[in-house]
């Protein structure tokens, strides 16, 4: 028992290390990020299409891993289709941009404001609907069924969309309006990890961490794990939904091959690498990993292995992701002032007495 | 308060709990005791409604219990103390014990806060400290307390002396003695007879699914076979 404290201290320790050295940076980030976008708003041209194009891609990706953390790393499921629900939004909200003509009674501009948000809800819902529909089966067992099928579910979508006269086969759906602005894609990432975060720190999120930390013992808590595993399964699908219909309107063209097992392993990696339960961890890892294959670009064919590479490293040295389980919160803020400040930071677990009562 | 009748527990084809009654009365100690294996805590995990009975009831003050879920059984005041322990490790002792208060709305569970931290002021001193790096002693303290949030009317002790030092079970055990004549029943299964007759009032012998003997805990622990098969006597 004597070790396990120890270890726990350690790691408590490395945490606060880890937070007062991150903190700063990713501040100075994202303040920067946000001057910088907040002047794009303003109609200053600073940022080029290509530049632009990377913001929005970072901002798509935000939402996917924030809402796959909650699933993976907030309620300790593992789902590994992501790609299929954003699959699922993508098509519902291109299809309804295409077929819902043109309003008389508004301008373009207008009609594309009140449309698009309303498309990307509907993208949203339908996930989610895909999301009840294999959670509620799969999610009332005990143990990984939902990984086998959410991997399923990933390929289905894929091959209906293939076959669909609808989803226009392999050839896709081009010409979808691109609605899709820096505007648009901020606000929607913005809501999501609000919400997102609330959720989290709500007494649903509670219930949620209950079920990762000993599901048996949260349902010997009285809480009705079940529901709050398709609850939050649910709510995964909703946002992957939405984060497809942004990019289905940003890239203008969608096609089955964007939503194949790859993508669903990319946002994984997003989660994984940002730390399980940890929606900063989240952000930034899915800011640097939107970045790292562009910035990596010159180097051509290493590129991936570089890319590969690094993840290894991480993985191998730091196996809990950047951030653990922590979070970057007001709370941080004080410490880290005081800490500047001279007065003692406190590790958040306390040093137990000498012998306290080991058994 | 509590009443068994007939159960029939099966893991797949093993029929681990092969026909059982018994009954627990208000205000009471009752304690099932038996070797590993017997069927302790298939019989807790029924009555929690983490397992479903093939056959029998489980009627609580006259309420069918037994094909309700868990979370509808704890609502109606059971609350269970599991097997080794099950602290959420990576929370804090505070918040362990908040989830054991989860059904309860608002700040009601604030009294049952102040009286688990009274009962075992090591928790209070601990509270923001992850639960798994507490000791196991301060463990089973903590799992007990998350049980009492619940503020349950019965209370399921899976095996609390599993794997604690002599000294540290019998501070446990009064622990628990407190706790029943503050008001609330207890059900405690233990393979340690000793100590659960000595605060038991009556007591249950299980062997391989079945109840082999059972009477008040006075007349068990002078009972020849009791003394030769569980108090090494
Ligand atoms: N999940 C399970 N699957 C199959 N058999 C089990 C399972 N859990 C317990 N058993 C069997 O049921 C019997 C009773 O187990 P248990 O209730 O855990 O006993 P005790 O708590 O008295 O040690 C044992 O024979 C055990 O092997
Ligand atoms: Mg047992």
């Amino acid at each position: 028992m004597e070790t396990q404290t120890t270890t726990g201290l350690e790691k408590a320790k490395a945490v606060e290390k880890w937070r007062t050295h991150l903190f700063p940076a990713g501040l100075a980030i994202l303040i920067l990020l946000n001057i910088l976008i907040f002047m794009e708003h303003l109609g200053f041209s600073i940022v080029s299409r290509y530049y632009k194009g990377i913001l929005i891609l970072a901002f798509i990706n935000i939402i996917l891993a924030v809402s796959l953390n909650l699933i993976n790393g907030i309620t300790g499921l593992f789902s590994i289709g992501h790609a299929g629900f954003m699959a699922v939004g993508a098509y519902v909200s291109a299809l309804l941009s295409l077929n819902m003509g043109r309003w008389e009674f508004v301008s373009p501009q207008v009609q594309a404001v009140i449309q698009f948000p309303l498309v990307l809800l509907a993208g949203g819902l339908a996930a989610a609907l895909a999301g009840l529909v294999i959670g509620i089966p799969t999610l009332r067992l005990r143990g990984d069924y939902l990984a086998i099928a959410t991997l399923g579910f990933g390929e289905i979508i894929r091959v209906v969309a293939l076959n669909l006269n609808i989803t226009r086969g392999a050839r896709g759906i081009a010409s979808i309006p691109n609605y899709t602005s820096l505007w648009w894609a901020q606000l929607f990432a913005v809501v999501t990890v609000v919400i997102i975060w609330n959720i989290v720190h709500s007494n649903h999120g509670r219930a949620m961490v209950a079920i990762r930390e000993d599901e048996i013992a949260a349902e010997a808590m009285g809480i009705n794990t079940t529901y709050y595993k398709v609850l939050s399964f649910t709510i995964g699908a909703f946002f992957a939904g939405v984060a497809g219909g942004l990019l289905a309107h940003h890239l203008t063209f969608i096609s089955p091959k964007a939503f194949d097992v790859l993508k669903s392993i990319e946002i994984l990696l997003m989660v994984v690498l940002g730390g399980l339960g940890s929606i900063t961890g989240s952000v930034i890892a899915a800011i640097v990993l939107t970045a790292l294959p562009e910035v990596l670009r010159f180097l051509q064919a290493y590129r991936m292995v570089i890319y590969a590479g690094t993840l290894v490293v991480l993985m191998i040295f730091r196996p809990q992701g950047l951030f653990g389980r922590a979070e970057v919160d007001l709370t941080v803020f004080k410490s880290f002032f005081r800490s500047r400040t001279g007065e003692e930071v406190t590790s958040r677990p306390e040093k137990r007495g000498g012998n306290g009562g080991s058994a | 308060m509590l009443t068994v009748e007939n159960l029939h527990v099966y893991y797949g084809a093993i029929h681990a709990i092969q026909g059982i009654s018994f009954s627990v009365r208000q205000g009471e100690i009752v304690t099932l005791i038996g070797a590993n294996g017997a069927g302790k805590s298939t019989i807790l995990k029924t009555i929690s409604g983490l397992l479903q009975p093939r056959e029998g009831k489980i009627l609580l003050e006259g309420e069918e219990i037994s094909t309700l879920a868990p979370h509808q059984i704890v609502a109606r005041g059971i609350s269970q103390v599991p097997e080794g322990r099950r602290v959420f490790p990576e929370l804090s002792v505070l918040e362990n014990l908040e989830l054991g208060a989860y059904q309860r709305k608002g700040k009601e569970h604030l009294k049952e806060l102040e009286w688990v931290f009274e009962l075992f002021p090591r928790l209070e001193e601990r509270k923001n400290q992850p639960a798994g790096t507490l000791s196991g002693g301060e463990q089973q303290m903590l799992a007990i307390g998350r049980g009492l949030m619940a503020k349950p009317r019965l209370l399921l002790l899976d095996e609390p002396s599993m794997g604690l030092a002599p000294l540290l079970v019998k501070e446990i055990f009064a622990i628990i003695q407190e706790i029943n004549a503050a008001g609330t029943t207890i059900l405690l299964v233990e393979q340690n007879a000793h100590m659960a007759l000595s605060i038991a009032q009556t007591g249950y012998v299980l062997e391989t699914g079945e109840i082999v003997l059972s009477g008040s805990a006075a007349e068990l622990v002078r009972n020849e076979e009791v003394r030769k098969a569980y108090l090494g006597l």
